[in-house]
């Protein structure tokens, strides 16, 4: 197939197909989830200032107590790459854009310089986290095929974004067109992978936070 | 498929709810649990990371609740959780876990795994994968009355003992008083001074109370072995016997669990919250504390460090209260490295001190507290939790250690004002 086509193609029925999937795909998630509902605590509630489900929805993003220093390149490298995808996906000016087509909704971008180096970082980390889920005999022992699928899935889209960012390797065209590939096979993949964590961690630590809040625990 | 597996299905299909499906759907197999686990962080073996302890519920949820899943299983692609799978992770679920919950305080994307392994244990049980010595202790506890076999007749023993002691009747069966005091059978035969030291705090703080003939036993196999059917039998006998009483308040000894089961899981056995008050021990002492009903002379010369026991402080919510007390008496106090509700277990909660199988696992893993007990420099160790008493003075008996292990009850007792 021609590169103009392909990136034709990607840009218009393949991206609508993705988006499909993703946002159905997404609302069958939660709704099959959450609709399980779970029954009131009858037990009557300590009450205890930071014990509540709200709490640890944002307390769970940093460390525990001591815990730091056992698994320090696990929190490291995990802000790095979450925080590195965060601004390559939401502050590329490029991406707000394309946001802003679908959207109607745009804020400032940073400079493609610093999007580049932070897509480098980016890469850079999740090679050590993937190094990581290799090497360390707990993360081996419990990946399954799925946890190096959806690490291909994330990877993929930033390498070849970059890569078509900096005309690298193929040309301009081709390269973009792939990146968009890449970004729909995330996108339609991630509802049925680990991927939905992106949404369901925000229920599963209020949950949690509300469970022992309940006790006056704060957690 | 044989009956009781069939059962044993059907039972965790019940216990999947929203947070289990959220938890499950959430994980992303980062392995930090392990780290929190010390069965894992003694042992170095992955297989005791704390969310593969809960593979075969994990598989029945997806083959049950995920479309993906019951696609999977309508064309034969997925295999069904077996017996032999349950039989092979009993001792992950049982002997390596104490519900102790420390993975569901760490978990960065929230999962409460201990509120998961609670659940496992129903399906586990049901479908006859528990361990023996768990279901002896579940079948004494219903049939005897208390899961050592302990009956009446040693109560009232104990009761005697006390009277010649310290010349104080112990009341049995008072209608009407304030509070109902229940202990645990390890208090009754192996620390009687706990009830020693209630009669001599009651007396000082001029509180009415009881024992209850039917209802003294406030442990609860039920909830260790996870069956709620039993769990529900036995928390009904101290709501029954709390109502015959007409008492206030039903205390909950130095011990860990029975708070769970009574305090937090016994409202939601029953079906409807108590007509009355349930605290524990510690939080009825440090009430008379604080309304300046309890009065000491004297300090603990010794170093003293305190042991949270984990279904009181990071699953109970008793934080502050050992504290407030012990600072009562003790001159040199110091905390653990990983205190309160990040402490780390002793090793034999959630009904692994009855699992005879488990003994060199769990003496395996009370190096954690070996290591922070040394560090303390301690001279006494003090707890609120008759088992995690019994469990480090076994473990640091196999270390040939020798810092004596006291209730706080009774270490407040000893210090009482004379005569007030």
């Amino acid at each position: 197939m021609d590169a103009d086509l392909f990136l034709t193609w990607v840009r218009s029925t393949g991206l609508n197909i993705a988006i499909g999937i993703f946002v159905l795909g997404t609302l069958w998630r939660l709704v099959e989830i959450y609709s399980l509902g779970r029954k009131r605590d009858l037990a009557v509630p300590r009450h205890r200032s930071g014990a509540s489900g709200l709490h640890t929805m944002f307390r769970r993003s940093v460390p525990p107590p001591g815990m730091f220093k056992r698994s320090a390149t696990s929190y490291v490298a995990g802000y790095v790459f979450h925080i590195g995808l965060f601004i390559i996906v939401f502050l590329f000016a490029q991406h707000i854009k394309l946001l802003q087509e679908l959207t109607g909704l745009s804020w400032p971008g940073l400079p493609t310089q610093f999007i580049d180096a932070t897509a480098v970082v980016t890469l850079a980390t999740m090679l050590l986290v993937l190094a990581e889920r290799i090497n360390k005999p707990v993360k081996r022992f419990l990946s399954t095929f799925g946890d190096y699928a959806g690490w291909a899935l994330t990877f993929l889209p930033v390498l070849t974004g970059y890569l078509a960012s900096r005309h690298l390797l193929l040309p301009y065209t081709a390269m973009l067109a792939l990146h968009i590939l890449s970004v729909e096979l995330l996108l339609a993949f991630l509802p049925f992978t680990k991927l939905i964590h992106v949404f369901t961690l925000w229920g599963s630590r209020w949950y949690n936070g509300n469970a022992n809040g309940h006790k006056g625990v704060p957690v | 498929m044989t009956a009781s597996l069939d059962k044993g299905i059907s039972v965790l299909k019940e216990m999947i709810d929203a947070p289990i499906a959220s938890y499950f759907s959430s994980c992303v197999h980062c392995g930090l649990c392990a780290e929190a686990c010390l069965f894992y962080t003694e042992t170095g073996d992955p297989k005791y990371t704390p969310i593969h302890k809960l593979e075969p519920l994990r598989r029945v949820y997806k083959q049950e609740y995920t479309l993906l899943g019951r696609i999977g299983k309508m064309l034969g692609l997925s295999k069904p959780v077996s017996d032999a799978e349950l039989e092979e992770w009993k001792p992950l679920v049982y002997d390596s876990c104490t519900m102790c919950g420390r993975c569901s305080l760490v978990c960065p994307v929230g999962n409460d795994i201990v509120y998961m392994v609670r659940k496992l244990r129903e399906g586990m049980a049901i479908s006859g994968h528990a361990p023996e010595g768990l279901i002896g202790a579940s079948t004494r506890a219903v049939e005897i009355g208390s899961p050592m076999g302990v009956k009446l007749p040693a109560v009232q023993a104990q009761m005697r003992h006390v009277k010649a002691d310290t010349g104080i009747d112990i009341p049995l069966d008072a209608v009407g008083a304030e509070y109902m005091v229940l202990m645990s059978s390890m208090e009754i035969i192996n620390f009687p001074e706990y009830l020693g030291a209630i009669a001599k705090i009651m007396k000082q703080a001029g509180k009415s109370w009881t024992l209850c003939s039917e209802a003294f036993e406030a442990t609860n196999s039920g909830i260790q072995i996870g069956v709620s059917d039993i769990a529900k039998v036995l928390v009904q006998r101290i709501v029954d016997g709390a109502e015959r009483l007409k008492v206030k308040t039903v205390i909950s000894p130095e011990c860990g669990h029975a708070y769970t089961a009574l305090r937090w899981e016994g409202p939601n056995l029953v079906g409807q919250p108590y007509p009355f008050e349930v605290l524990h021990i510690l939080e009825v002492l440090d009430g008379f504390r604080t309304q300046g009903l309890l009065k000491t002379q004297g300090f603990e010369e010794a170093r003293l460090t305190f042991h949270d026991p984990c279904q009181l402080v990071r699953r109970g919510g008793v934080f502050d209260q050992p504290r407030n007390l012990l600072k009562m008496v003790a001159k040199d106090f110091v905390e653990m490295d990983d205190t309160g509700k990040m402490n780390w277990c002793c090793g034999g909660g959630g009904g692994v001190s009855a699992i005879e199988e488990a003994v060199p696992l769990r003496l395996e893993a009370f190096k954690v507290k070996k290591t922070q007990l040394e560090k303390t420099g301690a001279k006494t160790l003090v707890t609120a939790c008759a088992n995690c008493r019994i469990v480090i003075e076994e473990g640091m008996e196999h270390y040939k250690m020798s810092i004596p292990v006291v209730g706080v009850t009774e270490t407040l007792a000893k210090h009482l004002v004379e005569g007030e």
